[in-house]
């Protein structure tokens, strides 16, 4: 199954709920997905030309004051997630430390775990977050292991947050295509193909809207995806759209999740429109 | 008779769905925070006025026989499911499958529905204010879907007995699904379901008819020559 939600706050005055609300949502999506749970939530945005990088070790007890120490970045502990700010061009250095990098941006933060969703908000402090926008899954694993790196959110782009409920049956192929293009895949998940897909058609000049074009030309198979950049926050499904997707429309947020449930504790749900998006149908919204 | 009050906050959704059950026949009932659980209000077999106060998940009213059911907000997928008798109204708009394989009663939607409309309908009736997705009405095989606004792709694939009346466009008809000329039964159908809906907006002077063509109805011999 699996489970997605999405919030995409447009009245700044909800940014401190960010956290709090994102977090009652994709509990609710537990039961879609038990194996894992992972968000990425986008604030704070850095400056001065730096960078986050949202990072995790799978080494006990890792030193991540030393690592900052010698890299010469700021460390933000958020429970057990990592985050370290700094200059762009440290990945390799970072990676060379027994360290995987989660994802990079200047908005985005990753967290993401094995382990039932709820256990996985609390381990990061989910709840406690600001921010603008926040793309959460809940994983019941199909189509590969049940792993850190094979849990969603996949943010294989700077910025860029892909999660997805379903399953591709052609991503082997466009995965060698992609291959020879110069993309490095870290894992066997096909959603991680859909996410380099976008990120790949994102860096040669689209915008996501036209990227997801792309996908839904390439891709074949079934799914509902929500996907974020820094400014971005959209929504596609194929053309059979057997994978649910509801829609909420407020004045002061869009959200999105697989079911109405997700939804119902937002503030004044009552007055947005709810809706469920039409098949091969792609919403997007700019901030 | 003062209806019976249920908070969803305080109760699972067997908890409710044993509780309507146990309600004496021809009580009502209105339920609090539905908050989009599934299966609110299935399998009831006695007539019964139950009321959401917001907008429900999946199932709602299915497989019921003599259910008036009134969803103020959004339903999720396949509200109304395998319905027997009675009536559902959705204040919003619908998800997938409204209506999926109901035998009897009205079904009625005051916003848009999603895809599947109707699909395997084998009787009663299905009416959409607004406009509905795909693939409605597939192999729909009795019962009528009166549509006020515009239907999307595939309407009516491999229909067998049900009929089909849309006011506004349809993206494309499906397989052995076509248009027909309106009959004086069929004008008094569409009169008698848009009373029923409460839906002024239409007649029988604005809509369509969409009926099957039956050419699917019995194998062809021949036409395996053609390939």
């Amino acid at each position: 199954m699996c489970g997605i939600i999405g919030l995409h706050i447009l009245d700044a005055e909800l940014e401190p709920q960010l956290g709090t609300l994102a977090h009652a949502m994709l509990v609710q999506m537990s039961d879609r997905g038990p194996d894992s749970g992972g968000i990425a939530i986008y604030g704070d945005v850095a400056k001065n030309g730096n960078l986050k990088y949202s990072c995790r070790s799978n080494i006990q007890d890792f030193d991540w004051n030393q690592l900052a120490h010698m890299l010469g970045v700021q460390l933000v502990r958020h429970g057990d997630g990592v985050v370290l700010i700094g200059a762009p061009g440290l990945q390799s250095q970072i990676e060379s430390q027994g360290v995987s990098i989660m994802s990079t941006g200047v908005a985005i933060e990753l967290f993401k775990e094995t382990g039932s969703p709820t256990s996985v908000l609390n381990r990061f402090n989910i709840k406690s977050r600001v921010g603008y926008q926040a793309v959460g899954h809940t994983r019941l694993a199909t189509e590969s292991a049940i792993t850190t790196d094979g849990s969603h959110p996949f943010s294989t782009h700077s910025d860029l947050s892909v999660v997805h409920n379903g399953s591709f049956s052609n991503y082997f192929s466009v995965k060698r295509d992609l291959e020879a293009l110069g993309e490095k895949f870290l894992t066997d998940n096909d959603t991680e193909v859909a996410a380099r897909l976008l990120g790949y058609e994102m860096q040669h000049g689209r915008d996501l809207g036209d990227a997801l074009r792309v996908l839904q030309k390439t891709l074949d198979g079934f799914y509902t995806l929500l996907c974020a950049t820094e400014n971005e926050f959209a929504v596609a499904r194929d053309s059979v759209s057997c994978k649910p997707a509801v829609i909420a429309v407020h004045d002061r947020y869009i959200a999105m999740s697989s079911e109405y449930r997700a939804l119902a504790e937002l503030p004044d749900i009552d007055s947005a429109r709810v809706f469920e998006p039409a098949p091969n149908e792609i919403h997007v919204w700019t901030r | 008779m003062e209806p019976t009050i249920f908070d969803c906050e305080q109760l699972t959704v067997r908890e409710l769905n044993v509780a309507l059950r146990a309600l004496p026949e021809g009580s009502s009932a209105v339920v609090l925070h539905p908050k989009g659980r599934h299966n609110m209000a299935v399998g009831m077999i006695k007539h019964l006025d139950i009321t959401f106060e917001g907008s429900v998940g999946h199932y709602v009213g299915g497989l019921c026989d003599g259910v008036n059911i009134k969803v103020n907000g959004f339903c999720g997928w396949a509200g109304g499911e395998n319905l027997m008798s009675g009536t559902i109204r959705v204040t919003g708009n619908a998800s997938e499958r409204v209506g999926a394989s109901a035998h009897g009663g009205t079904i009625i939607v005051e916003g848009d529905a999603s895809t599947r409309v109707g699909i395997s309908l084998k009787g009663g009736s299905v009416a959409v204010a607004g406009d509905i997705g795909d693939f409605a009405m597939f192999m729909a095989q009795a019962g009528v879907l009166l549509v006020g606004g515009n239907i999307g792709e595939a309407l009516g694939d491999s229909l067998y007995e049900a009929i089909v009346y849309v006011a506004g466009s349809v993206k494309s008809l499906g397989a052995d699904a076509r248009y027909e000329d309106m009959t004086a039964s069929d004008v008094a159908t569409v009169s008698n379901l848009c009373a029923v809906a409460g839906f002024t907006h239409i007649n029988p002077n604005n809509v369509k008819r969409v009926a099957s063509a039956k050419q699917l109805y019995n194998f062809d011999a021949l036409k395996a020559q053609k390939y």
